[in-house]
């Protein structure tokens, strides 16, 4: 096997599993920020106790977190050292800034949280968990500068021999209009793993009648009116995001709706079959003017499809394929949207329970309430795999291809990649199992087991 | 000074950090099972480091981090030669981690047993694979003309190296013990004092031999020139003087001489490979130097401003809570599961 299919492999497989662990410490330190909030200025015992429970889960995702986004760092240098060394310059910045602004503060403060709370007094110590939440959320901000020089790179010249990209004006590359739509929607989407895993938990102690039920009914009050805010959000920012794509990627946009030519004004794709080969349809549902709409706001405007941007791309870049895999695009980004939409939906249900205060559920809304802990899962990593999967054959968007970004075969071999893999995939999941068993444990047991 | 050289030396101030923070809770996760038996024993030993180690890690993603930013070359070459080596660096490193966190949340003395011995093989495993990695960059490994590493796994596995593995091996442990000297009373103070004691003679030996083999295999006393200078001579001195403060029961002082020893022998490998980062074995001028490894001016100067406005408030903080938490664990102390 080659080493390019091996570490594109390997990076899937990480950056995926990383990322299961990623959204919930952004959307659940906030949460747990607030509950502790409301118990410093009430003084409410529930509050107290709802901060610990959702603290303990939040510590046993957050370990995970940790540890494979070491992985993260290490994974560029060790499978993509033409891409490190063709890019340090630039996107090394961000990482470094990352490590230093957001991971000691996020580290040395969950430190003083989860041991300071006999040492340090209430305010104080809540100030802590704001500081967590602020830290894991700084690190989304520099790992997506850094995403977004791989999408659309700015601020950056050539190196006179051509053999990398140099950074001219840093603000340029942190104020990118492509991370101020990014950020967003990376933060809204954790502000929806936090809200409907709160939703889940909440709602499972209600279903039970389990002794904890006062403090998870606040719990899901607190949890629909977040998710739903987060799932808002999202779709805010996806939809900004989609309007600058349309700019900056159109190639990935015309993937993610199968769109062959190019039409004005354009349709979205409901179900498309295609032949990925000739690039046509085998059997198609689109709305009229629809795709027109997402990308500019009007049923008017031209979307390019993928023949003219093919066509294009080998004109200013040289013969060559530009199509990334259309399937792949095409269905993570349908996974997504549909994702959200339920998301919206499960969100307007609790709401509309809690504003009742109703909390008995029929099986069906019962079902909905727990099980939409996973949509945003389901977002998350297909939302991601259409960023990096759409962009292809680009590792950076127009100057360097993927192929030319892998490590040399002569010094990481195909076998050691394939060793790597292995490994990693036994532990992840390990990891996987380990994590999953203590979450339910300690959801499942309710408030008095985190004490 | 140039932006490199600036560059270079805070590069050796991260490593430094790394290792004198993470050394001692290396050696903590380390001295886990000979400690006690008894499971609140091993929890109060792991609070001991409890609020500090994942704050101590970032020291290296830092490291790493900077490294890429300011010499991507060096990182590039580092990271994709060493390849097997920091695969087992990473392994551990996921393994004590979520041991940390893992271990306690349930009940049952298999599954703690198992998390406890990662957080040993965890510590172990980096503990001597960072003297490994620091022997070979001094030492040279064989690096082409384009930057490539060239040899294998077992290259890296040279005699002189493992003897520096054995070396970090011990003094982390060895700081580890007398950290928890610091922290502890009663039995586990009077336990973690006789460990400290025992372990001062191997480390101490090793650390001897590590540095005559240096003479040898390396030209870094040639660098350094005849008189290698008062900061090796110091760390030598700071690492002998250990014994004679703990028979003093000077935990503080002790302490600090094994954490001055790890500073200076850290900072004489750097001394000794400056202006170099990563030595050829095949070709002296096919060396990484910190000139041809690094990022322009530019990002040099925007990451120098960066350093010197953070840097401090990372410090300030980080100490902070080191003082919040400076009480010893005692037998009655109240342990965050």
């Amino acid at each position: 096997m080659d080493t390019l299919f091996l570490a594109r492999l390997q990076f899937a497989l990480t950056s995926v599993f990383h990322f299961f662990f990623v959204p919930l410490t952004l959307g659940l330190s906030i949460f747990i920020a607030i509950m502790e909030t409301a118990w410093v200025r009430t003084g409410k015992e529930k509050y107290r106790q709802l901060t610990k429970f959702w603290g303990h889960l939040f510590l046993i995702n957050f370990a995970v977190g940790v540890v494979t986004g070491i992985v993260m760092e290490f994974q560029f240098g060790m499978n993509w050292s033409q891409y490190s060394r063709f890019v340090g310059d630039i996107f090394g910045v961000p990482l470094a800034i990352e490590a230093l602004l957001a991971f000691f503060l996020e580290s040395t403060f969950l430190g003083l949280w989860v041991f300071g709370w006999d040492r340090l007094p209430k305010a104080a110590h809540a100030a802590t968990i704001w500081l967590v939440a602020l830290g894991s959320n700084l690190s989304a901000l520099w790992i997506l500068v850094a995403n977004s020089f791989m999408q659309s790179p700015v601020g950056y010249h050539m190196s006179a021999d051509g053999s990398r990209a140099e950074m001219t004006d840093f603000s340029a590359l942190l104020f990118n209009p492509y991370v101020w739509r990014q950020f967003p929607h990376v933060v809204a989407g954790g502000l929806t793993t936090g809200g409907f895993l709160v939703i889940a938990v909440s709602a499972w102690h209600l279903m039970k009648k389990t002794r904890d039920e006062e403090a998870f009914r606040t719990s899901l009050r607190f949890g629909a009116i977040y998710a739903f805010i987060g799932t808002m959000l999202v779709m805010l920012a996806g939809h900004t995001q989609m309007q600058d794509m349309v700019k900056t990627q159109p190639m990935k946009v015309a993937a993610a709706e199968a769109l062959w030519e190019s039409e004005n004004p354009a349709s979205f794709s409901l179900f498309t079959v295609g032949n990925e080969k000739e690039l046509k349809d085998v059997f198609s549902v689109r709305i009229p003017g629809m795709l027109s709409f997402l990308a500019y706001n009007s049923f008017q405007g031209e979307v390019k499809g993928i023949r003219e941007l093919q066509a294009e791309y080998v004109q200013k870049y040289g013969a060559g394929n530009y199509v990334p895999s259309i399937i792949t695009a095409y269905w993570s980004f349908r996974f997504m949207v549909g994702a959200g939409t339920l998301m919206l939906l499960t969100a307007l249900t609790a709401l509309y329970k809690v504003i009742r205060e109703d909390y008995t559920f029929s099986p069906l809304t019962g079902a909905l309430l727990f099980w939409s802990f996973l949509l945003p899962y389901i977002a998350n990593s297909s939302g991601w795999i259409l960023a990096e999967m759409g962009r292809q054959p680009w590792i950076v968007f127009g100057l360097l291809k993927t192929e030319q970004a892998v490590s040399p075969a002569s010094v990481v071999s195909s076998g050691e990649l394939l060793l790597s893999i292995i490994v990693f995939a036994l532990i992840y999941g390990l990891l996987a199992l380990a994590d999953v068993f203590l979450l339910k444990k300690y959801a499942s047991a309710g408030l008095h087991a985190a004490e | 000074m140039d932006l490199q050289t600036i560059w270079f030396i805070l590069i050796t101030v991260l490593f430094t950090g790394f290792f004198i923070l993470e050394g001692f809770d290396f050696g903590v996760g380390i001295l886990l099972p000979f400690m006690s038996s008894e499971d609140r024993d091993r929890r109060a030993v792991i609070n001991t480091i409890g609020p500090f180690w994942d704050g101590n890690e970032v020291w290296l993603i830092t490291a790493g981090g900077a490294m890429f930013a300011a010499f991507p070359n060096w990182y590039a070459t580092l990271f994709s030669g060493f390849y097997p080596a920091l695969l087992l660096m990473l392994v551990a490193l996921i393994a004590r981690g979520v041991a940390f966190e893992f271990r306690s949340k349930h009940d049952d003395p298999a599954w703690r047993s198992f998390w406890d011995w990662s957080i040993f093989i965890g510590s172990a495993v980096p503990a001597l694979l960072w003297g490994v990695a620091m022997a070979n960059f001094i030492r040279g490994v064989p690096i082409d003309g384009s930057m490539n590493y060239t040899g294998g796994f077992f290259n890296l596995l040279n005699p002189y190296a493992l003897a520096c593995g054995l070396a970090s091996l011990s003094i982390f442990t060895l700081h580890g013990a007398v950290f928890l000297t610091l922290r502890t009373t009663g039995e586990m103070h009077t336990r973690a004092m006789s460990l400290a004691k025992k372990l001062w003679a191997p480390a101490t030996l090793l650390s001897m031999v590590f540095a005559g083999y240096t003479f040898i295999e390396t030209d870094l006393f040639r660098h350094l020139g005849v008189n290698p200078g008062a900061i090796p001579i110091f760390s030598v001195l700071a690492l002998l003087s250990v014994i004679v403060l703990l028979n003093k029961e000077a935990s503080g002082w002790a302490f600090i001489m094994t954490a001055i020893s790890i500073a200076f022998s850290t900072i004489t490998i750097f001394m000794g490979l400056f202006p170099r980062v990563l030595v050829s074995s095949l070709k002296p001028e096919w060396s990484l130097t910190i000139y041809n490894a690094s990022s322009s001016q530019y990002t040099l100067g925007i990451m120098t401003v960066v350093a010197l406005v953070f840097v401090p408030i990372v410090l300030i903080y980080q100490s902070w809570s080191y003082w919040i938490f400076r009480q010893r664990i005692t037998k009655d102390s109240k342990l965050e599961y």
